[in-house]
């Protein structure tokens, strides 16, 4: 059920300003991607590019196309809201929602789309949290407000509330730069088992993150301040952090940058 | 030197860099009451009989004092702060003395007449000179002026709030802005005339529900600026979140934006009431007074509390009953007010997102 990303010339605006410029990449399903790059490289805005987030931004605009599985997220006709319901999301910050219980959070994708039969919603609710590793800590509390976890739970539980859906596609914009080594490590054990079902895209700040998480890396940079970013190169994880091919990936990767 | 004498002298020292000399804690209450004293003896002396010339002799010989004698044995930073102190506290005073006297004569003067048969009685029998009668006719009208009202203004306050901060963009949201910012400042007697002049239009007779219509004028941009600011309070991360899980962005102001605020939103509504049911002008104009019980809002002149206020002081003819009867109906309407206040803080504080912790 995960699907293939194929990106090929695209280029994201915020009103005038461009923030990358023609990017081209393939991601492969069942693995994990890593995007790597200094603050402000542009990311971020790639990885919303890649469920139609950008365009949530006001101003936010792109050019070029993204293929899942052959299909342009970008064609004419496409629905932005069905695309997020194939390649969901998890933030930076842990975000549940503050009025919910856990189990309405999980629920919430969901019921917020009336997709789901009364009797289904305990076993998948149970099956996602069970999928995010939380469920032996909250399955006593399950009625209690997701606000009430430590942050490491609550971005658990928003990873469980974004798998609830069954999308093809997880992207994780720097999942774990509000946690603790603990929760960080808790939360890498769940992206590797995730790979196995879905195709995830994960932005990090962390080399040794993205090193010890991802199969393929991808460097991203950009040329000054106000310039867009842009894609430098990807390949597999190994080569980026042994013998990358390009001089800039060295020098960032090692440290010796600007 | 020995090596105690050394660590002995910079313990002293560390110890005075760190603990500033303070003045007791008794002393600003000591200072208060020499304030106190000292105003009184130079009231009399100076033969100021008005108590609050005292009050703000004594006020200012605090604020000195206390500074004077805080600079002296704490220092010029320290006193500062104190005199910063004093004069948050003394401006909170000067803003609770008159709220707390104006409850005060009107408990007082209020409870007089104030009983069952006040407020399960008209004045229809009752001339405005003699005692007796009552207030449910106006309480009736209010009800349902207020009312009605609020149906109409809430409603399109809180969605032009929505269409303000998730969907507007551009010349519009520009020009709604403005004028809700404009009608802020309209003034009730003007949104009277405004429907006064629409039923001379069509020539109608006062009935309550113009009232409503004038009412929902004042309320409207006061609900649209307080839910604005509530729905901008909303993290923007929590739409993200929903909109992330393929939820249509209607769904998501309905289910995700509005649970989070609508604490917020219950009691900014709740505010406007209070400030729409003490409104008098219009329903001057529009609803005219009415001594009878009128139940419909629709037909006939009303009553209403604010009106009832001012009828009963106007054509008193110096009868004491009618300024009994004004403040029990002033008390009343306070009492309404601030019901409406306590419920919707306890609103908010229901519907607030939780913790759980």
């Amino acid at each position: 059920m995960a699907k293939r990303i194929d990106v090929s010339g695209l280029t994201a605006y915020y009103g005038s300003h461009k923030a990358i410029e023609d990017i081209s990449m393939t991601i492969e399903p069942r693995s994990v991607t890593a995007f790597i790059g200094p603050s402000g490289c542009g990311k971020s805005t790639f990885l919303r590019t890649l469920n139609r987030m950008h365009e949530v931004t006001p101003g936010g605009r792109v050019e070029g196309k993204v293929l899942l599985d052959s299909e342009d997220l970008y064609g004419a006709g496409v629905d932005p809201v069905a695309v997020r319901r194939e390649v969901g999301m998890v933030f930076q910050r842990p975000n549940p929602f503050p009025t919910m219980s856990i189990f309405d959070n999980v629920a919430a994708g969901l019921r917020l789309n009336g997709r789901y039969k009364k009797s289904e919603l305990a076993d998948i609710v149970e099956k996602s949290l069970r999928g995010a590793n939380l469920w032996n800590e909250v399955k006593d509390r399950l009625h209690k407000p997701g606000a009430g976890l430590s942050g490491g739970q609550q971005q658990r539980l928003c990873i469980a509330r974004a798998i609830a859906v069954e999308p093809k596609v997880l992207l994780m914009d720097e999942p774990c730069s509000a946690l603790d080594p603990i929760s960080t490590l808790a939360i890498e054990d769940l992206i590797g088992q995730l790979k196995q079902r879905f195709t995830i895209v994960i932005v990090t700040h962390n080399m040794q993150q993205a090193a010890r998480v991802s199969d393929r890396t991808a460097f991203f940079n950009l040329a000054a301040v106000g310039k867009p970013g842009r894609l430098i190169e990807i390949d597999d994880t190994e080569r980026i952090f042994s013998n990358p091919s390009v001089q800039a990936t060295e020098d960032y990767i090692s440290g010796r940058f600007g | 030197m020995s090596h105690a004498a050394i660590a002995g002298t910079r313990t002293e020292r560390d110890r005075s860099s760190l603990h500033g000399a303070r003045l007791p804690r008794w002393s600003p209450y000591a200072i208060a009451l020499g304030a106190a004293a000292l105003a009184v003896l130079v009231g009399t002396l100076a033969g100021l009989h008005s108590r609050i010339q005292w009050g703000l002799i004594a006020a200012a010989l605090f604020v000195l004092g206390l500074y004077g004698a805080s600079a002296r044995v704490e220092g010029l930073r320290r006193a500062k702060d104190r005199l910063a102190t004093s004069l948050v506290w003394a401006a909170f005073l000067l803003a609770v003395v008159p709220l707390v006297s104006l409850i005060w004569t009107t408990l007082t003067c209020g409870v007089k007449v104030l009983d069952v048969h006040f407020l399960t009685h008209s004045m229809g029998v009752v001339a405005d000179t003699e005692p007796g009668g009552g207030i449910y006719h106006a309480i009736v009208g209010s009800l349902q002026q207020v009312g009605l009202a609020t149906l109409i203004g809430a409603p399109i306050g809180v969605l032009t709030a929505i269409y303000l901060v998730e969907y507007g963009r551009g010349r519009l949201a520009r020009a709604v802005t403005f004028f809700v910012d404009v009608m802020t400042g309209i003034p009730s007697i003007v949104a009277g005339l405004f429907i006064l002049s629409l039923m001379l239009i069509l020539k109608m007779q006062p009935f309550g529900f113009a009232g409503s219509l004038a009412l929902a004028i004042l309320m409207m941009p006061v609900v649209v600026r307080s839910t604005e600011e509530m729905l901008k309070l909303v993290p923007n991360e929590l739409r993200e979140a929903s909109l992330a899980l393929g939820v249509p962005k209607w769904r998501t102001i309905l289910k995700v934006v509005l649970p989070t605020s609508i604490g917020g939103i219950t009691t900014g509504v709740v505010l406007a009431v209070a400030r729409i049911a003490g409104e008098t002008a219009p329903v001057m104009l529009l609803v005219f007074g009415n001594p009878f019980i009128n139940n419909n809002p629709f037909e006939g002149a009303q009553a209403s509390l604010p009106l009832y206020i001012y009828q009963q002081y106007a054509n008193s003819a110096g009868s004491g009953a009618a300024y009994d009867r004004a403040w029990a109906a002033s008390l009343t309407l306070i009492a309404f007010v601030m019901l409406l206040n306590l419920g919707a803080r306890g609103i908010a504080r229901w519907k607030a997102p939780r913790t759980g912790r």
